[in-house]
C-alpha cells in the first residue's frame, strides 16, 4: 500500500460481502457466536465500604482484605485511594476491576495535570462519570463488578456518592456497600438522629465503631482498615490502622465448639 | 488569514465579571437578511465568527458536541481553557495533513467558567489566544486602537459600560456614513451569575441608546463637531490628535466575493 492509513474500508472494492482478514457472517444465519464469554463473577473480592459526610467534611473507611470466595488471602489490599485533593474513590467488588478502574483514573488525572487545567477533578464529576462508565459496561454484557464510593466535595459543598455495578447511582448523607449496607447505615442514622451535624471525631468514632461491627458480624471482614478523611483543605488517608485490639472475644468461649 | 480580514468586524471585551462580543452584521445584499455571526455553544459560551461561515458551522459544531459530553460525563461545565484546547488540536491537524485545508475562519470566543470570563481569539493557523479584548474582521485596526487605548478601564466596567465599550470600538470600524442600527448589530453577553444572552434586533436598542452622538475617535476619521454626552466612563479626551491612521484602500470589501465571507 503506497499511502499509509489508507485502507479497504475507506475505500471499499464491494459492499455487504467478506473482508479479507476478518470472519464474515454469512447471511440467513443469527449472529454467530464470536466466541468470546466475560467473566460474570468476582474473583478475589472486597467487603463493604462505610463513608459519611460530617460537619467540615467526609469519611470513608474500608476495610483491607481481599477474600478469594471465603479464604481470607490477601491482608494488605488498599481500597481506598486519593483521586485529587476533591476527591478520593473507595470499591468493594473485584480487586482487579478496582485497579483496572483506578489506573484509568489515575491517567485521567495526569492527562488534567499535563494539559495545565486549573480545575482539578471533583468529586461530583468524577461520581457522574463512573456512572456513565460502569453503565456502558453493564450494558455491553461486560460489567466491571465494583461498588464504589466517591468522596469528596463539589463545588466547595461536601459530596458523597454510590455506584454500583449496573449503574445504580445516587448520592446521600451516609452510604455504604456490601453487608455496611445492613449494619453501618443503620448505626450511622441512629446517631444522626440524635444530633445532625457530627463533629470530626464524632464520625471517626462512628465510623470505627461501624467497621467493628461489621468485623463481628460480616465472615469477609478484616481488623486492618483505612480510613480517608476529605476537608476543604485536602484528603488525608490513614493506612494500616487495626481495630482487634478493640475486640472482644470473649463470648467465642460459650460457643460449643469453640477451643 | 485573507478571509478572516475579510469578513465583517467584531468586537470581545471582558470585565472582572463579564465577557462581551459584539459583531456586525453583513447582508450580501440588499434582499437577504444579514447573516448571524454570534452562535451560542453552551449556557456559558458564545463564539462570534469572521471568515468562511461554512468552516465556522463546522467548528462550532464540534465545540457544541465538546460541551455536552463534558455536561453528560461530568454534570459539569465544560472550562474554556479545556475546549480552547480540543478546538487548537482539531484545526491543527488540517494545517499539516496534505489532503485538508486550513479552517478558514478566525473565531472570538467568550465564555464564563470557574476562572472567571474569558476572552479567546483563534486564527486559521490554530493558534488561539487569551486575551483581555480583541477585535477580528475588515478594518478590526481601529477598534482594536480604541480597545489599546481603553484597556485600563475594563476591568472595572459593569455590565452596561462594558457593552458600551465594545459597540464603540465596533462603530470605529465602520466607514464614516455608516451607523450602527439594530439590523446590522449582535450582542452576545456572559458573566458571573448570569447564563449567556444573545440579542439582536430589537433586543439590541436599548443598547445602542445614544451611541449616536457619541463622537467617533479614529477608525475613518471624524468631522462630527457633536459633543459626547457625559459619558459613563472617563474616556480621555486627548486623543484626536492620536487617532489611528486611516485604514488603507485595499481593506474595503471586494463586490461579487464569490467566497461566503462574513
Amino acid at each position: 500500500m503506497a499511502v499509509p492509513g489508507v485502507c479497504l474500508q475507506d475505500f471499499p472494492l464491494w459492499s455487504g460481502g467478506p473482508t479479507p482478514g476478518h470472519f464474515y457472517n454469512f447471511p440467513g444465519n443469527s449472529k454467530m457466536n464470536t466466541g468470546k464469554s466475560h467473566t460474570m463473577y468476582p474473583s478475589t473480592s472486597g467487603t463493604s465500604v462505610v463513608g459519611l459526610v460530617y460537619d467540615g467534611g467526609v469519611m470513608l473507611a474500608a476495610d483491607s482484605l481481599g477474600s478469594y470466595g471465603s479464604l481470607a488471602r490477601f491482608r494488605d489490599v488498599k481500597r481506598l485511594f486519593k483521586v485529587t485533593d476533591k476527591a478520593a474513590l473507595a470499591c468493594s467488588g473485584d480487586i482487579a476491576d478496582y485497579q483496572f478502574i483506578r489506573e484509568v483514573i489515575e491517567q485521567k488525572v495526569r492527562d488534567d495535570v499535563c494539559g495545565g487545567y486549573t480545575r482539578e477533578l471533583n468529586a461530583g464529576a468524577l461520581h457522574c462519570w463512573l456512572t456513565r462508565v460502569l453503565y456502558n459496561r453493564r450494558s455491553r454484557f461486560d460489567p466491571l463488578w465494583l461498588e464504589c464510593v466517591v468522596a469528596g466535595y463539589k463545588d466547595d459543598e461536601p459530596f458523597l456518592g454510590y455506584v454500583d455495578k449496573i449503574g445504580t447511582a445516587f448520592e446521600a448523607k451516609e452510604v455504604a456497600t456490601g453487608f455496611g449496607l445492613h449494619f453501618a447505615v443503620p448505626m450511622i442514622r441512629e446517631a444522626r438522629e440524635k444530633k445532625q451535624n457530627l463533629s470530626c471525631d464524632e464520625a471517626r468514632k462512628l465510623l470505627t465503631e461501624c467497621l467493628k461491627v461489621l468485623y463481628y458480624r460480616d465472615c469477609r471482614a478484616h481488623f486492618k482498615y483505612q480510613l480517608a478523611d476529605i476537608t476543604p483543605e485536602g484528603v488525608t488517608i490513614h493506612d494500616d490502622l487495626n481495630l482487634k485490639k478493640e475486640t472482644n472475644w470473649e463470648v467465642a468461649n460459650y460457643i460449643s465448639g469453640y477451643e | 488569514m485573507e478571509a478572516v480580514k475579510q469578513g465583517s468586524a467584531t468586537v470581545g471585551v471582558k470585565s472582572s465579571s463579564h465577557a462581551v462580543l459584539v459583531a456586525l452584521k453583513r447582508a450580501s445584499s440588499e434582499l437577504a437578511a444579514h447573516q448571524k455571526k454570534i452562535m451560542p455553544i453552551d449556557k456559558h459560551i458564545a463564539v462570534s465568527i469572521s471568515g468562511l461561515t461554512a468552516d465556522a458551522r463546522v467548528l462550532s459544531r464540534f465545540m457544541r458536541t465538546e460541551c455536552l459530553n463534558e455536561q453528560f460525563a461530568h454534570n459539569q461545565a465544560l472550562s474554556l481553557n479545556k475546549l480552547m484546547e480540543r478546538v487548537g488540536a482539531k484545526m491543527q491537524i488540517a494545517t499539516q495533513r496534505y489532503d485538508k485545508r486550513p479552517y478558514g475562519v478566525g473565531l472570538l470566543l467568550a465564555g464564563f467558567d470557574e476562572d472567571g470570563p474569558h476572552i479567546y481569539q483563534t486564527c486559521p493557523s490554530a493558534n488561539y489566544y487569551d486575551c483581555q479584548a480583541m477585535a477580528i474582521g475588515a478594518r478590526s485596526q481601529s477598534a482594536r486602537t480604541y480597545l489599546e487605548r481603553h484597556l485600563d478601564e475594563f476591568r472595572s466596567s459593569t455590565r452596561e459600560e462594558l457593552i458600551r465599550h465594545a459597540l464603540r470600538a465596533l462603530r470605529d470600524t465602520l466607514p464614516n456614513d455608516v451607523e450602527l442600527t439594530n439590523k446590522n448589530c449582535s450582542i452576545a453577553i456572559v458573566g458571573k451569575g448570569e447564563d449567556l444572552s444573545i440579542y439582536d434586533d430589537d433586543d439590541v436598542n436599548p443598547y445602542l441608546e445614544g451611541l449616536d452622538q457619541e463622537e467617533r475617535r479614529g477608525g475613518a476619521g471624524g468631522a462630527r463637531d457633536a459633543q459626547p454626552p457625559a459619558a459613563p466612563t472617563a474616556a480621555a479626551e486627548e486623543d484626536d490628535a492620536a487617532s489611528a491612521p486611516p485604514p488603507p484602500p485595499t481593506d474595503e470589501q471586494p463586490q461579487g466575493d464569490s467566497m461566503e465571507t462574513d
